[in-house]
């Protein structure tokens, strides 16, 4: 099998940072924050990567759409073994209204002119919590879809996929091609080391804007406002399940 | 129960030996395992290690700089502006053990422009971020209700006219994008971890760190091995108390002719206040309250701004490491200082934004190193060149590394046959004692041990006035610094146990909270960092002597005490993953025990502009 792999990275702050919220309430501050690569999207590449090691899959192709330092999280994916990156810039405003459905309208954009045989993104982005940009572009293809996959075996023109649902683990074939989000127990994404982060550093990234690729970015929400979570209030002890009962009567909840 | 108490004798103070005595029981489970890094228990010798292949890539570059703050951005850029200059290529690498380059740089900081105007006058036009020329200097001495006004006059050290107030992070950050320009290949997120040598024993390089080693010590899948950057000449510029730096300082015996480096803890907030209370370019230091007369320290309070006008407060207690009472807390006599009448009402309704802290040197003159060994040179706050008085440093760790640049450029393409492989910049020593940074250092070298008397800071006010301000530090002698820091603690059964005021949450916050403020984060399955020589020392001597000082001076939380599953005693238990890289734990450990080495290269704090 000799498949080309398109995988969506995404720059998000790090998951360890402490969030602010802009005095002016329009949104998180981002400037001069640590980003890194999202940690779905990670496990994402590695899972294309290790399909390459078996020689199940020729190339992979990494895309990321956001401001310049996009660039960066690029460089990792192509230091973890991607062949080379494409990079829609979206900066400033704009790309704090980006939605799932404008990444999915450039995937499958992608996926068409690349000749794409299988799609990896991760499951959702740590930012929004969408889950949504794998099934969106799946539905733009008209492709089958397996997502929140936890384990996936390639089998003649087809994927078996072992997805976790609520109810436990499900087992399903789609044929190729197909779009594919990556859950937590996927694999653990091996460390981009320093002689591949050198070798990254040669390999290409290719450079488009969203009317290249025919996609209108202009915003369909519009932010209103972004505050903090509520300070959690302090608690209560009590002795026993009757006081319990007593506290929540004398709060109007029961 | 293996009942055992401590008889030990630590001290040779000036009084003599002090004998104390603890009685303490401890069983089985005080001592387990905990270091399990392969620089305390090499691999050579683990059965899990074997048939693993150890080779590494090796890359041959023409200087490679050990850390990418100040002084390693500035070497890199000079050695790339005398290359252009002469028409040479060079290769030149820095690896930085952060994620983002500033990521670990914490400072004050007020920065003294002369070593920025020699290397990148047009530094303005290239916007650098320095967006606060220091407008007026406040020195007052605290007591515990009031605020008493001290002048300062030109020619004290205090004196802060010509200077910037600046968001170190950030100029490291544009000191970084200076570079590459200029073609430095810069590599974050990854740590030196070894000093590697020729045959002669000159220095080689250096090899980054290893990945993917689980926290027993044994290899993961996703194992693999650091790489060999091999190069003339390796700067070191790790910063105050770097590990490699210490491992040089034996193999070359540097040390030999100069005293011991000592050192104080610098915590630092970040606040934005209220825009009526703030005053760009106002730069208070404190002495006094809280801190007692006989340690030394200070505060910093200094009123920064940025390109959007956005009204900071860089504020932050420094205390000397040479403290003598065990029960010292550096995080909670920072937090109680913002609680003083003259301080606490410039945070009321502010917002704090950032919290870090950082070892930072105060030998000053008397403690510097030899700075050149075949193969390698030292730059910057690790052999240390900061101006105790000043509180300053950047400049001058800028400028040693400017001078190491040039020293090392004109004897990479000089006639003069070396005598090993690495080669030895030795003109780096000769060019930076006839240098700025020099007589600065002399001027002040004995103010900061004019504190060490028994009239504590009055002591040293007192000398400073006369013999720095007046006598321009020219009196023929030169005072010591009596002994490392880490000999300086008494036991804790001599001492008095202090009453600190409980975090309120508005101005003063409880050390975990703080600690997520800095970002910091390591990989969880990797060895501890902070290696112990012996697993046993902490529980048998730091807590049966001292009452566990490293629960207290760690402002990371790093360190605990915890009660064993059978109640009987306390084990040593290490959470590597809140340390923010300040090295006081390597400095102050009265046993000396721990030993601080590189973690994975990305881990640690995120800082941003501290």
């Amino acid at each position: 099998m000799s498949l080309r792999i398109l995988v969506g990275v995404k720059r998000v702050i790090d998951y360890a940072v402490k969030i602010r919220v802009k005095p002016d309430k329009s949104g998180v501050i981002t400037e001069g924050v640590k980003h890194s690569m999202n940690p779905f999207d990670e496990i994402a590449i590695e899972e294309a990567v290790r399909m390459k090691e078996k020689k199940i899959a020729k190339e992979i192709v990494a895309f990321s759409c956001g401001p310049a330092q996009c660039q960066e999280t690029l460089r990792t994916a192509l230091a973890m073994g991607a062949d080379r990156g494409i990079h829609v810039e979206v900066a400033g405003p704009q790309y704090e209204t980006l939605q799932p459905l404008h990444i999915s309208k450039m995937l499958a954009k992608l996926a068409k002119d690349e000749q794409i045989d299988i799609i990896i993104v991760g499951k959702q982005a740590i930012d929004d919590d969408c889950n949504q940009t794998a099934q969106m572009t799946a539905a733009l293809l008209d492709w089958p879809q397996a997502t929140s996959a936890s384990k996936i075996e390639a089998k003649d023109g087809s994927l078996q996929v072992v997805r976790e649902i609520d109810g436990g683990l499900e087992t399903i074939k789609v044929k190729l091609p197909t779009v594919v989000s990556a859950d937590l127990r996927l694999n653990e994404p091996r460390y981009a080391t320093l002689p591949n982060i050198m070798k990254a550093k040669k390999k290409p990234i290719k450079k488009l804007t969203p009317k290249d690729l025919g996609v209108d970015v202009s915003p369909r929400i519009q932010i209103v406002t972004v505050e903090e979570p509520p300070v959690r209030l302090a608690g209560a002890k009590v002795e026993n399940v009757d006081m319990v009962v007593e506290k929540l009567k004398a709060l109007g909840h029961a | 129960m293996v009942p055992g108490f401590v008889l030990r004798s630590l001290h040779n103070g000036r009084n003599g030996y002090l004998v104390f005595k603890r009685l303490y029981s401890w069983t089985e489970q005080s001592f387990p395992k905990i270091t399990t890094h392969y620089t305390v228990h090499p691999r050579e010798k683990d059965p899990r290690w074997e048939g693993v292949d150890m080779e590494r890539a090796i890359d041959e570059v023409d200087v490679v700089i050990v850390g990418g703050g100040p002084a390693g951005m500035s070497a890199a850029i000079r050695l790339k502006q005398l290359a252009a200059q002469h028409e040479k290529e060079m290769r030149i690498c820095v690896v930085e053990k952060a994620a983002e380059i500033g990521g670990h740089t914490l400072s004050g900081a007020c920065l003294e422009l002369g070593a920025l105007n020699e290397l990148i006058p047009d530094w303005k036009e290239r916007g650098a971020p320095l967006h606060t020329p220091v407008t007026e200097d406040k020195f007052a001495l605290l007591t515990e209700k009031h605020r008493v006004p001290l002048p300062i006059f030109p020619g004290m050290p205090m004196h802060n006219h010509g200077n910037m107030i600046v968001r170190l992070g950030h100029f490291v950050q544009w000191l970084g994008s200076q570079a590459e320009e200029l073609g430095v290949e810069i590599y974050p997120g990854i740590a030196a971890s070894e000093v590697l040598y020729h045959e002669d024993g000159s220095v080689k390089g250096i090899a980054t760190n290893d990945v993917g080693i689980a926290k027993d010590g044994s290899p993961k899948d996703t194992f693999a091995r650091g790489m060999e950057l091999h190069a003339k000449c390796t700067i070191f510029a790790e910063g105050c108390h770097g590990h490699l730096a210490k491992r040089l300082y034996k193999k070359f015996n540097l040390r030999t002719e100069c005293e011991p480096q000592t050192y104080a803890i610098g915590l630092k907030e970040l606040w934005e206040i209220d825009p009526a209370k703030h005053h760009p370019g106002r730069i208070e230091h404190t002495v006094g309250w809280p801190l007692e007369r006989t340690t030394y320290g200070g505060s910093f309070l200094y009123h920064v701004t940025d390109e959007n006008k956005t009204p900071l407060v860089a504020m932050g207690l420094v205390i000397g490491l040479d403290y003598r009472n065990p029960f010292i807390s550096p995080y909670k006599e920072f937090q109680r200082w913002k609680l003083h009448p003259s301080v606490k009402p410039i945070l009321e309704g502010a917002k704090r934004i950032g919290y870090g802290a950082r070892a930072l040197n105060e030998g000053g003159l008397q403690s510097i190193p030899k700075l050149t060994f075949p193969g390698g040179c030292l730059v910057g706050c690790s052999p240390g060149f900061m101006n105790v008085p000043k509180i300053k440093g950047t400049h001058n760790a800028m400028k040693s590394a400017m001078l190491a640049a040039e020293s090392i450029f004109d004897t990479i393409y000089s006639d003069v046959p070396q005598e090993t492989v690495g080669i030895n910049p030795v003109v780096y020593e000769e060019r930076i004692r006839n240098s700025c940074v020099w007589k600065e250092l002399q001027s002040v070298r004995n103010v900061r041990p004019s504190f060490s008397s028994s009239l504590g800071l009055y002591g040293g006010l007192l000398y400073t006035g006369l013999f720095y301000v007046v006598g321009r530090g020219k009196e023929p002698w030169t005072f010591t610094h009596h002994g490392a820091d880490h000999r300086k603690l008494k036991p804790a059964a001599q001492c008095q146990a202090i009453d600190y005021p409980k975090p309120d949450g508005k101005i003063t916050f409880d050390l975990l909270t703080s600690v997520a403020l800095t970002g910091t984060n390591h990989e969880g399955d990797q060895p501890p960092h902070l290696t112990l020589m012996d697993d046993t020392i902490q529980v048998k001597q730091n807590l049966a002597v001292f009452d566990g000082p490293e629960g207290r001076f760690c402002p990371a939380g790093v360190y605990e005490y915890v009660p064993t599953e059978d109640g009987q005693s306390k084990k040593f238990q290490i959470s590597a993953q809140n340390c923010i890289h300040c090295k006081t734990c390597d400095i102050k450990d009265p046993s000396q025990n721990i030993n601080w080495v590189a973690p994975e290269g990305g881990g640690g704090p995120a800082y941003n502009g501290m």
